[in-house]
């Protein structure tokens, strides 16, 4: 166990050191120059040339990789080439917004994906059940933005349930996290529904109900605690899906996390910013495959960590 | 020795200029203005930073307005000139001189009274390249500029503090243009405490001697604006707060305004929901518009064949249909014929400009050796509207049997090709366009048009260099006297026929501003659309629904 841990951790840290190489690589290639960003258009030569050397931007490639990383190592993620303050700072007063987003996401998709999943399975091959899973097609390809959109527009400006965009209270909070567990949802109904399907099928099930049980108490005493684990175990995974997610999310309901902070540091080419905010998200992602991996025998023991 | 002014005319001229601004500072507080209440303002992004010698955004820019001041502004909706932290001002008669009379009793938002050597510091704090000031080049008219910027000196050697109320500026040439280089954000007045108190986060911390000061500023979220009681302009500022709220998508605001949770969608009319409110007429009535000091065109790089070819150049200006670009874009616009816009002194009225002529440009085409035309590629910004604008121009092209392949870009991308001598042939520059500094009309010339911007890097993406013209520009700008300002104004006019004539540019349009506000705002118009105080005029405006 220790040594498939020490592994991982090595593995996962070596991850990371590629996700910034790449990202880094990509943003040096990119043909824009930050230099004449933050200099602005009315700037001298000599003016650009003074930052370009402050900035340690006349540097080779390697030397500045190796001037982030470093720095890096001491939790230094550089200044905001527009914004001019740290980037750990902007990142760190936006993260908790992000977290109870993600937070109010997963119980959203798990409230809605595991129950229609467990009443499509239930009722298989039913109307309701082919119902449900058009429903949690159309979930999984409606792009985010008009999602988000029709439920404000329905439930904030028509209705008034909520407030239209913004943080704050709980009611804030129901809308945005709505239209990215509507993604989730359709992705857990469908496994939710054959991983329910494969529990009924087993014998156990069978002489719960040769024992003449009551429906309810099969599907949900002895079906469900089963059926449900390996769903549960996914959740780690799916923190990928929610860090492309939230970019779109956070900028339709004005919800001030780190993806609507991605999102204006890639339109004003940020560079400092979009590294910061990428390797928060692949750590991120990272760990919670890690975590997934750790769980995943304490709830199935037939997997093995190895 | 220093006059009031060179001549007695002059001098009376500028007495009463001065008489005048002392009187409308007075005048600019509206008589039905009522004192108090708080306002809400949305904006989409983050406000980058509240630091005067950075912050360079149409976003911040009216923000840092109302937290600082600079020794000059203009009368608000205006593009009128006034003296702000000066009291008066003396040009000297060779017009490299300008001393400044400032205020008694200015006090900063930490209570400290604001002194000649407060200006000075806040100088060279802007023109040290440590500062890394978008703005420092603004300053090179200064003596010493060169040496500071350098790194060679801490100082302007040019800026002198004569008593604790009276600055001295020495310029190594006359320049024209100074005293609105005294009115943008880069020159405004900064405590040295307090900037060596935040270092770097002075733009998170901003104090200044502005109408208001900052309460809150809750990253991603909002910041809050109060009123500052003790400003120095008796009866500004008419609020009491103003709340900037942050994060919120154009749209949705313009459905927080209509809903009157919002005062001000701080980003505008959405496009796409721009004919809706227009057609809607409880909307229409509270939408403003008004000119902006901005201008639309595709620039054709001229050292590349076959745009070094005055025909060609003069032919693609003829060929597109400026009527109906400005169409794709809802009419937000009038059409252009000349680099400057309309509210621009020195704009030329009776400029006809190139007419929209199909055959007589294919003529010039067939003159210059291209009768079937040829093949050639158009930048675009890769944001709407831009994209369908230039697929507009591309079949305008066509017509005359252009054949422009259309290359749809990040802003930054088409900037660096711009700043590439052999890498875009035309690029419109909807996106990037130049808005002004300030109201001037050099401010239209040496970046985007003279030879200083022809470098790699640089803005004139036309690559056109015309060393007469720049040395027209130069003399145009020694006119100093306020009384020739009509006079150098037609300077100006001169230079920008004879740039029409070799057109480097096609100029399209020159967009109009449409701002909404709910019904409980106050205050003229051309507070809403102010050319200078961008977007809006936050010391001047008042709601209706106080006292």
């Amino acid at each position: 166990m220790i040594a498939y841990l020490g592994r991982r951790v090595i593995q996962s840290l070596l991850i990371l050191l590629g996700v910034s190489l790449i990202t880094f690589a990509l943003l040096y290639l990119l043909p824009a120059d930050p230099v004449r960003q933050i200099a602005g258009r009315s700037a001298t030569p000599q003016t650009v040339e003074n930052i370009r050397q402050q900035l340690g931007l006349d540097q080779p490639f390697v030397v500045q990789y190796w001037h982030y990383l470093t720095r890096l190592v001491s939790g230094d993620l550089g200044r905001s080439y527009i914004q001019r303050s740290e980037v750990t700072e902007l990142i760190v007063s936006r993260l908790p917004a992000s977290l109870l987003l993600m937070v109010g996401a997963i119980l959203c998709e798990l409230l809605i994906g595991l129950s229609m999943g467990l009443i499509a399975a239930v009722k298989r091959g039913t109307a309701t059940d082919q119902t449900l899973m058009v429903a949690s097609f159309v979930g999984v390809s409606a792009p985010q933005f008009v999602v988000g959109l029709l439920l404000l527009y329905v439930f904030a400006v028509r209705l008034s349930w909520f407030p239209i965009g913004g943080y704050g209270t709980w009611r804030h909070l129901v809308l945005p996290s709505l239209t990215m567990g509507i993604l989730g949802a359709g992705w857990y109904a469908r496994m939710m529904r054959s991983s329910m399907i494969d529990v009924l099928r087993q014998d156990y099930v069978r002489t719960a109900r040769a024992k003449g049980l009551a429906r309810g108490a099969i599907v949900f005493r002895h079906a469900l605690p089963n059926a449900i684990l390996p769903v549960i175990a996914m959740i780690g995974i799916d923190i990928g899906i929610f860090m492309g997610g939230i970019v779109v999310v956070e900028s339709v309901f004005g919800w001030p996390g780190i993806g609507q902070l991605a999102w204006q540091a890639i339109q004003r080419v940020d560079i400092p910013i979009i590294m910061g905010v990428t390797l928060v998200s692949a750590f991120a992602i990272v760990l919670g495959n890690l975590l997934a991996d750790i769980i995943a025998p304490f709830i199935d023991p037939r997997i093995k960590l190895r | 020795m220093r006059r009031f002014l060179a001549t007695t005319v002059a001098a009376s001229a500028l007495a009463l200029m001065l008489g005048m601004a002392s009187a409308r500072a007075e005048d600019t507080i509206d008589p039905n203005a009522k004192q108090g209440g708080a306002i809400t303002i949305t904006y989409k992004d983050d406000v980058a930073t509240l630091d005067p010698a950075i912050g360079y955004d149409w976003q911040n820019w009216s923000m840092i307005k109302s937290l600082f001041d600079g020794l000059m502004d203009y009368e608000p909706g205006t593009t009128n000139l006034k003296p702000d932290l000066a009291e008066s001002y003396e040009i000297s008669p060779d017009g490299k001189t300008f001393t400044f009379k400032l205020r008694h009793g200015v006090k900063f938002h930490n209570g400290r009274e604001m002194t000649a050597d407060d200006v000075k510091y806040s100088l060279d704090r802007v023109t040290n390249p440590k500062t890394q000031s978008p703005g420092a080049g603004f300053f090179g008219s200064i003596k010493g500029y060169d040496d500071v910027a350098a790194g060679k000196a801490e100082s302007l050697s040019g800026v002198t503090v004569v008593d604790p109320y009276t600055v001295k500026f020495e310029l190594t040439r006359p320049d024209a243009t100074f005293l609105h280089v005294m009115a943008i954000n880069f020159s405004h007045v900064v405590p040295k405490e307090e900037v060596e108190k935040y270092g770097a986060d002075f733009g998170k911390h901003p104090v200044g001697t502005g109408a208001f000061k900052l309460a809150e500023w809750t990253l991603g979220q909002r910041i809050v604006f109060e009123r500052n009681a003790d400003y120095w302009h008796k009866g500004l500022p008419h609020l009491d707060k103003i709340t900037f709220e942050i994060g919120q998508e154009p749209i949705v605001a313009l459905l927080r305004l209509q809903k009157g949770e919002i005062d001000v969608p701080g980003d505008g009319i959405p496009p796409a929901k721009f004919q809706e409110v227009m057609a809607d007429p409880e909307q229409k009535a509270r939408v403003v518009e008004g000119g902006q000091l901005h201008t639309g065109y595709v620039t054709m790089n001229t050292t590349m064949a076959p745009f070094d070819n005055v025909k060609v150049r003069q032919a693609v200006n003829m060929a597109i249909n400026k009527a109906r670009v400005i169409q794709i874009i809802n009419g937000r616009a009038v059409p252009a014929n000349q680099p400057l816009p309309p509210s621009m002194p020195g704009y030329d009225k009776e400029y006809k400009g190139y007419p929209y002529d199909v055959a007589k440009a294919k003529a010039l085409l067939a003159e210059a050796g291209h009768p079937d035309g040829f093949d050639t590629q158009l930048f675009a910004m890769n944001t709407d509207p831009n994209p369908r604008i230039a697929q507009a121009i591309q079949q305008d092209l066509a017509a005359i049997g252009i054949k422009a392949s259309i290359q749809s870009l990040a802003q930054a991308n088409v900037i660096a090709a711009g700043g590439d001598k052999a890498g875009a042939p035309m690029i419109w520059s909807g996106g990037m366009a130049w808005i002004a500094d300030f109201p001037d009309p050099s401010n239209f010339y040496g970046p985007i048009l003279g030879c200083a911007g022809a470098v790699p890097g640089g803005w004139n993406w036309s690559w056109y260099c015309n060393k007469d013209l720049d040395a027209k520009a130069a003399e145009a700008d020694s006119v100093v006297d306020p009384a020739k300002a009509v006079e150098r104004d037609k300077m100006w006019s001169a230079i920008y026929d004879k740039i029409m004539e070799d057109a480097p540019w096609a100029p399209v349009f020159n967009e109009q501003r449409f701002t909404m506000k709910s019904a409980r705002m106050g205050g003229a118009d051309n507070l809403y659309v102010d050319p200078v105080h961008i977007p809006i005029n936050y010391d001047n405006v008042y709601v209706k629904d106080v006292q």
